[in-house]
C-alpha cells in the first residue's frame, strides 16, 4: 500500500471500524426482525443486550447471576494455569539444561503432547467430578505443553559463547544453568505464557460445556437447553471478552516483570 | 618460578600441540605440532590469516578445546579445564545482555563466592581502569562496540587471572577505535602487568602490542612460522621507521599481506 499514511486515510481507519460493527449489528437485528432468520435459531443484539442487564442481577433461569458465572471460570481457569506454570516452565527449563530430566521426562511427556487437553475431559470428570479439581486438571494439562516446550527450546537457546564465558569464569553446571540460562531463556518463557493461557481458556469453556454446573460455558450450554438463542450468543460474547480482560492483565503482569530482560 | 639451575620456567608452554576436528573423511587437520613458550608478564602475539588455527590455540590455552597431540602448561601444570586463572576476551561480544556493565564485570567473583560489597569495590576498580566509570549501570545494548571490548576487557581483569588471552578482540572495530583501544590495552597492561597472550591478523596491530609476535602460517593445518622480537620502545609509532621495517620485514617473510 502507500508508504505514506495521509490525514485522510488516518481519519478512514478511525471512522470505519465503527461503521462496520454497526452494519454488522444493524444487519443481524434486521434479518432477525424481518423473519428471514427465526427468532427461535438466532437472537437479535438487542435481546442478547436486554438479557446482559437482566443476568447482572437475576439468577434465573440458569442458577447464577452473570458475575458468578464469570468468576467461577476466571477461578478454574486461573488454578489450572498457575499449576501449569509452577510444574511446566521448571520442567523445561530443566530438561533444556540437564540430560538426565530430559532423558526421564521427555518420553512421558512426548506421550502425552498429541493428546488434545479437550480429550481428557471425560477421564477428569471420572476422577475429580465437575467441581473445580477437574477443570483445573484439564487447565492444567493443556497449559503445561506450552510451558514446558518453550522453556526447553529457551534454555536451548542459550548462546554458546556466553557457557564458554560462564566455565572460562569456573562455573559449575549448575551456576551455568542458574544464572546464564535461566535468565537467558526468560524472554521465550514469557512468550509461551500468552500461548498457554490460550490454550488454557479454550479447553476450559469446552470442559464447562460438557459438564458443570456454573461458568460461561455452562450458560452457552443452558442456553441450547433451554431454546435461548440470546443467552448461548450472551455466553459466546462474555467467554470471549473476559478471555481478552485475562490476556490484558497477565501482558500487563508480564511486561513489569521482564522490563529489565527483554532488550 | 626457578629451578635449581636458575633459569625461569616459562608461564604458558605448549608443548608439540596438535588439533584435528571430526572424524574419518571429515576430518580437518587444524594445528600442526606447536611448540611456544610464553615468559611471565610477557606481551606475546599470536599473528596469522584467516584459519591458521590461531583462535584454536588459544582456545586449547583456555581449556575450552582438548589438543589431539600435545600439551599445554601453567606454571608447569598441564591445561585442561578452563578456570578463572585465565582470563579470556572473545572476538564476538559476549557480555551478559540482561546484566548492567557492573552486573557483567562482578559476575565472575560473584560465582567464585567473593562477598558483594568486596566484589563491588574490585569491579568498580577495573571499571575504571578500562575508562568506564560512570557507565557502571549501562546495559550492553546502549554500549558502543569499543565500549563492549572494554567491559570484556575488565571482566577478564576482574578475577586477578596469571594470564590474558585475547581472541581478535578489535577485530569488530572501525580503525579509529582500533589504534584507540590498542594504546588504551598497552595502557592497562602496564599499570597491572599480566602474562599476554594476543591473537591477530594485523601486522600493524602485532608490531604495535607485542613484546614478541608469533607467526603461524598455513591454511590448516596451522605452523608456527617464525617468532619475531619486536625491541622497540613504548609508547611505540605507527610511522616510526624502525616501526615500518619491522612490519615491512614480517610481510616480506610471510603470506601475510597488509
Amino acid at each position: 500500500m502507500s508508504d505514506k499514511q495521509s490525514a485522510g486515510s488516518k481519519i478512514i481507519l478511525k471512522v470505519l471500524p465503527y461503521l462496520s460493527l454497526l452494519s454488522v449489528l444493524a444487519i443481524w437485528e434486521l434479518v432477525v426482525d424481518t423473519g428471514v432468520v427465526p427468532n427461535t435459531l438466532l437472537a437479535t443484539p438487542i435481546q442478547v443486550i436486554e438479557l446482559f442487564f437482566y443476568k447482572l442481577t437475576h439468577a434465573d433461569p440458569d442458577g447464577s447471576v452473570l458475575l458468578i458465572h464469570a468468576l467461577t471460570s476466571i477461578g478454574e481457569a486461573l488454578t489450572g494455569y498457575v499449576l501449569a506454570l509452577a510444574i511446566g516452565i521448571p520442567l523445561g527449563l530443566l530438561m533444556g539444561w540437564f540430560v538426565v530430566a530430559e532423558g526421564l521426562a521427555r518420553p512421558i511427556f512426548e506421550m502425552i503432547r498429541p493428546i488434545p487437553p479437550v480429550a481428557w475431559i471425560p477421564l477428569a470428570i471420572f476422577w475429580f467430578g465437575i467441581g473445580l479439581t477437574g477443570k483445573a486438571f484439564i487447565i492444567w494439562a493443556s497449559g503445561m505443553v506450552p510451558c514446558v516446550i518453550n522453556s526447553f527450546v529457551g534454555v536451548r537457546m542459550t548462546n554458546p559463547v556466553y557457557i564458554r564465558m560462564a566455565r572460562t569464569y569456573g562455573a559449575s553446571d549448575w551456576e551455568i544453568f542458574r544464572k546464564i540460562c535461566i535468565p537467558s531463556a526468560l524472554p521465550m518463557v514469557f512468550g509461551g505464557l500468552q500461548v498457554a493461557l490460550a490454550a488454557s481458556w479454550t479447553a476450559l469453556v469446552a470442559a464447562e460445556l460438557i459438564a458443570a454446573d456454573t461458568g460461561l460455558g455452562f450458560l452457552i450450554t443452558m442456553g441450547r437447553r433451554l431454546l435461548m438463542p440470546d443467552m448461548i450468543v450472551l455466553g459466546m460474547l462474555m467467554v470471549g471478552l473476559t478471555g481478552v480482560i485475562i490476556g490484558v492483565i497477565i501482558d500487563r503482569v508480564e511486561k513489569r516483570l521482564v522490563a529489565g530482560v527483554r532488550r | 618460578m626457578e629451578d635449581k639451575s636458575g633459569v625461569k620456567k616459562p608461564k604458558i608452554e605448549c608443548v608439540n600441540i596438535s588439533k584435528f576436528f571430526g572424524e574419518g573423511q571429515e576430518k580437518i587437520h587444524v594445528l600442526d605440532t606447536i611448540d611456544l613458550a610464553v615468559k611471565e608478564n610477557e606481551f606475546i602475539v599470536v599473528l596469522g590469516p584467516g584459519q591458521s588455527g590461531k583462535s584454536t590455540l588459544l582456545k586449547i590455552i583456555a581449556g575450552l578445546y582438548k589438543p589431539s597431540t600435545g600439551k599445554a602448561y601453567l606454571d608447569g601444570k598441564e591445561l585442561t579445564h578452563p578456570g578463572p586463572d585465565r582470563g579470556i576476551v572473545f572476538q564476538r561480544y559476549t557480555l551478559f545482555p540482561w546484566k548492567t556493565v557492573m552486573g557483567n564485570v562482578e559476575m565472575g567473583p560473584k560465582l567464585r563466592g567473593v562477598p558483594r560489597k568486596e566484589r563491588r569495590g574490585l569491579a568498580s576498580r577495573y571499571i575504571d581502569l578500562v575508562g568506564l566509570k560512570g557507565f557502571e549501570k549501562a546495559y550492553p545494548h546502549q554500549l558502543s562496540g569499543g565500549m563492549k571490548q572494554r567491559v570484556g576487557i575488565a571482566r577478564a581483569y576482574v578475577n586477578n587471572p596469571k594470564v590474558m588471552l585475547l581472541d581478535e578482540p578489535f577485530g569488530q572495530l572501525d580503525a579509529q577505535t582500533r589504534y584507540f583501544m590498542e594504546e588504551e590495552t598497552v595502557r592497562i597492561w602496564e599499570t597491572e602487568k599480566r602474562t599476554v597472550i594476543f591473537v591477530t591478523n594485523n601486522i600493524e596491530e602485532a608490531v604495535y602490542l607485542g613484546d614478541r609476535i608469533a607467526v603461524l602460517e598455513g591454511k590448516m593445518p596451522g605452523k608456527l612460522k617464525k617468532i619475531y622480537d619486536v625491541n622497540l620502545p613504548r609508547p611505540r609509532d605507527y610511522t616510526d621507521p624502525a616501526f615500518l621495517e619491522l612490519r615491512h620485514t614480517i610481510t616480506e617473510e610471510t603470506e601475510l599481506t597488509l
